[in-house]
């Protein structure tokens, strides 16, 4: 991974990003929300506000920083939940075959046959928005491939002979699953998953651009949304937390490639 | 010699011009946004905001109003009150007639009366102390009371009580009537097409009563779903006319910045929109008038004015909009002052109970005041979580009773027993609707005063009872008053007299001309 220029940038990126979500907030103990100066103030005009303010007069920086806690926190907790639904889906799929496989099956294609960004709306719109309902929506729409990609690759590694192996030993099938298929079905996940990562923040940041973010948090997306309607006159409220986005995407990005070049060796000797 | 004769016709028509340019002209187009668009045009029915734009133009009512809300002519050309102020003649304007060619008489005002106690809530409220009607003669029609009613005289306005040609609806099925779609009035303007989507058509009345009126040969109303291209709309010159909300009000002062472009705020004096907080009186810290007033010193109201409303509109002192009837500032005050917020909330013993805030999904200005809001509260202590919601979601919420605070703004319609009392008698306590007594206030002291107020004469009377009202509930904090709204109509500067009544935009355009 470290041979990796690209990946390397990647994860500065997100190491910083990462850092700013955990220890900004304690530099900046006056919640984002607070109005602290005149409004629609340009940027790098004063010290204090070195981003300038936006319509109401709320910091722009002090937004940037509590949204990148926000944006990340989604992004995250959102990839495990939908990795913890979808690799037991589709591990179970792959190794059980038939029945069991095609209802599970069948189960995903329901929720992959509905546009994920028209599900998410949907079902935050539902639930209300809040920090919960917009975790528990970017999972469910994320989760399909996760489970179509593990079943992919436990369908090919169980015919495999040191599987064949342990069934033939009468070991449990849970603990083939565990110890014998997953670990080795493990490493695209890993490739995905980072992607997803970067896919969850741009879902997250849609839903707020929309107006169905948590209305108590501050992120990304809803500054942007915010201010997007006052572009002509203040530009700086949408582009700071804007490129925000586009630089912690493209660093996940970035992670997601580096890793796919360290965790397939043969891939990265022979292609390219 | 021609010389001279060319030299004396410029300076005639140089000294002339300035005069002339008062003279207004005939002729010309009008294309003026609606927003949204409405669900009928015929205004017996329909109340909706836009319908009452539209259809202002179309329909008249007996009476309009002056910005100081003095009665003034319309179809009904004089008026006379009875010494026990129990009985109101009005004389009907003569040569009037409908869009197709029938007379307006006597005969339709009475059946109006009949048709709009059907269809019309808020008309059927108006006429509830009304005895009998009648029409001695086609020319005159006498309302009996069954009892004084001060604010009688306000309740003529063509939104509150349209005149309807009995000829064409007597003895139908209101609702099915195909008159509905094409709507026929005595206005200035006839309804001449719709195209749904995309523009209503109104066509200038060539026998119209007033002689000379209307000066405008056609109004387009267009419909334009998205505020931002509603503000292109006029920036690229397809409509003239952006009434009131029409766009958003960051968009106000660029769009009144642009050359020939003029702003006004009135028109709006006869409906006076006042935002308040619902503070829900009866459940929760909330409960404690003590909380309540905090909540109001806490809110910097001057900071919403200036700057979510762009300092438009005028910080509420009370119940009662300044334009109101009886309007009194001599009450108790409310300054920002979070310390006194701290303090009472202290007294009141209010220990960090979750509060919860509803805004009003009416777009970026509701949002942004909700959370300018949220954040003054936060700062004098009071724990507040802010309930993300669309129009309906919310007014099913306030309908039943399920919030702490929801935002709102209501018209007030001229009197305090038109349009304030409603909202703090307690018999306008009903689940399920979203105006009234929302918040649960129930103080027999103030039902007694507006229910008094409502028939008490002369009018001294009435400004002392309405008066002590407005002390009363200033001081218990029934729902947190936060600002008079304006809505600034924006328009070309060519287009002339546009607003010349308090009823602003939804008087019709009779008086409109374009100075090309």
């Amino acid at each position: 991974m470290l041979k990796s220029p690209s990946g390397v940038i990647g994860l500065v990126i997100l190491l910083l990003a990462i850092s700013v979500a955990v220890f900004g907030p304690m530099l900046f103990p006056n919640s984002p929300w607070r109005m602290v100066q005149r409004p629609f103030l340009p940027p790098f005009t004063l010290q204090a506000v070195p981003l300038g303010t936006d319509a109401l007069g709320r910091d722009v920086f002090a937004g940037m920083i509590f949204g990148a806690r926000v944006s990340l926190l989604v992004g995250l907790v959102s990839t495990l939940v939908a990795l913890i639904v979808g690799v037991p889906i589709g591990a179970m799929a792959g190794y059980f075959g038939g029945k069991v496989d095609d209802a599970l099956m069948r189960f995903t294609e329901f929720f992959q046959t509905i546009p994920s960004f028209a599900l998410a709306i949907v079902l935050v719109a539902i639930l209300q928005p809040s920090i919960y309902s917009i975790v528990a929506s970017i999972a469910v729409v994320s989760w399909p491939p996760v489970a179509r990609l593990v079943r992919g690759e436990v369908l090919s590694l169980r015919t495999r002979e040191y599987v064949q192996a342990a069934v033939v030993t009468g070991q449990s099938n849970t603990w083939i699953i565990l110890r014998e298929i997953l670990p080795n079905a493990l490493s695209p996940v890993i490739v995905l998953a980072s992607l997803m990562v970067a896919t969850a923040i741009l879902l997250e940041s849609s839903l707020s651009f929309l107006g169905l973010g948590d209305p108590n948090l501050i992120s990304w997306g809803y500054m942007v949304g915010a201010g997007r309607t006052v572009i002509r006159q203040a530009w700086w409220i949408t582009v700071f937390p804007g490129v925000a986005i586009l630089i912690s995407v493209l660093g996940l990005n970035l992670i997601g490639e580096g890793l796919n070049d360290a965790l397939n060796p043969r891939l990265s000797r022979e292609g390219r | 010699m021609p010389k001279r004769v060319l030299l004396g016709l410029l300076l005639a028509c140089g000294l002339t011009a300035p005069a002339l340019a008062q003279e207004p002209k005939t002729g010309g187009v009008i294309n003026a946004v609606i927003q949204p668009e409405p669900p009928g045009l015929m205004l017996a029915m329909v109340q909706n905001g836009p319908t009452q734009m539209v259809s202002g133009n179309i329909f008249e009512g007996l009476l309009r109003y002056s910005p100081k809300l003095e009665p003034q002519p319309e179809l009904a050309e004089s008026w006379s009150v009875s010494e026990d102020a129990k009985t109101y003649a009005f004389r009907l304007r003569k040569g009037v007639t409908w869009h197709d060619g029938k007379p307006f008489t006597a005969a339709d005002v009475l059946f109006s009366v009949e048709m709009l106690r059907q269809t019309h809530a808020r008309a059927r409220n108006n006429l509830a102390q009304v005895d009998k009607v009648e029409a001695p003669d086609d020319y005159t029609v006498v309302f009996t009371l069954k009892q004084p009613f001060g604010p009688f005289l306000g309740i003529f306005e063509v939104g509150s009580m349209p005149m309807v040609p009995k000829h064409l609806y007597e003895g139908t099925d209101f609702k099915t009537n195909p008159y509905n779609n094409a709507p026929i009035g005595t206005g200035p303007f006839m309804f001449k097409e719709w195209q749904k989507g995309s523009f209503i058509r109104l066509v200038k009345n060539p026998n119209y009563y007033e002689k000379g009126k209307p000066y405008l040969d056609e109004i387009y109303w267009q419909i334009i779903p998205d505020a931002a291209a509603r503000s292109v709309a006029y920036e690229t010159g397809k409509v003239d006319v952006l009434p009131g909300g029409s766009v958003e009000n960051f968009d106000v002062p660029r769009l009144s910045k642009l050359k020939d472009t003029c702003v006004t705020g009135a028109g709006w004096e006869f409906f006076s929109p006042l935002a308040w907080l619902w503070l829900n009186n009866r459940q929760g810290p909330l409960a404690d008038k003590r909380v309540r007033q905090a909540v109001m010193y806490a809110i910097d109201r001057d900071f919403a004015k200036d700057v979510i409303w762009n300092g438009l509109g005028k910080v509420a002192t009370g119940p009662s909009a300044s334009t109101i009837k009886y309007y009194t500032d001599d009450v108790k005050k409310y300054p920002y002052d979070p310390a006194k917020a701290k303090a009472l909330l202290k007294e009141a013993g209010y220990k960090g109970e979750k509060i919860r805030l509803l805004p009003l999904a009416y777009g970026e200005t509701w949002q942004r005041w909700g959370e300018a809001v949220k954040q003054n509260l936060q700062d004098a202590g009071i724990n507040i979580e802010t309930i993300a919601t669309d129009v309906a979601g919310g007014n099913q919420k306030i309908g039943e009773w399920d919030y702490d605070i929801a935002f709102t703004y209501l018209y007030q319609y001229g009197d305090p027993a038109l349009g304030v009392g409603r909202n703090y008698v307690s018999s306008a306590i009903a689940k399920g609707q979203v105006f009234n007594n929302v918040e649960g206030y129930s103080n027999p002291e103030i039902d007694k005063l507006f229910a008094d107020g409502a028939v008490a004469t002369p009018d001294s009377k009435r400004k002392e009872i309405y008066e002590k009202a407005q002390k009363i509930l200033v001081e218990d904090v029934p729902v947190a008053w936060m600002l008079e709204l304006q809505f600034p109509t924006i328009m070309r500067c060519k287009v002339k007299n546009l607003i010349t009544t308090g009823i602003g935009v939804n008087d019709g355009f009779k008086d409109a001309w374009l100075d090309k």
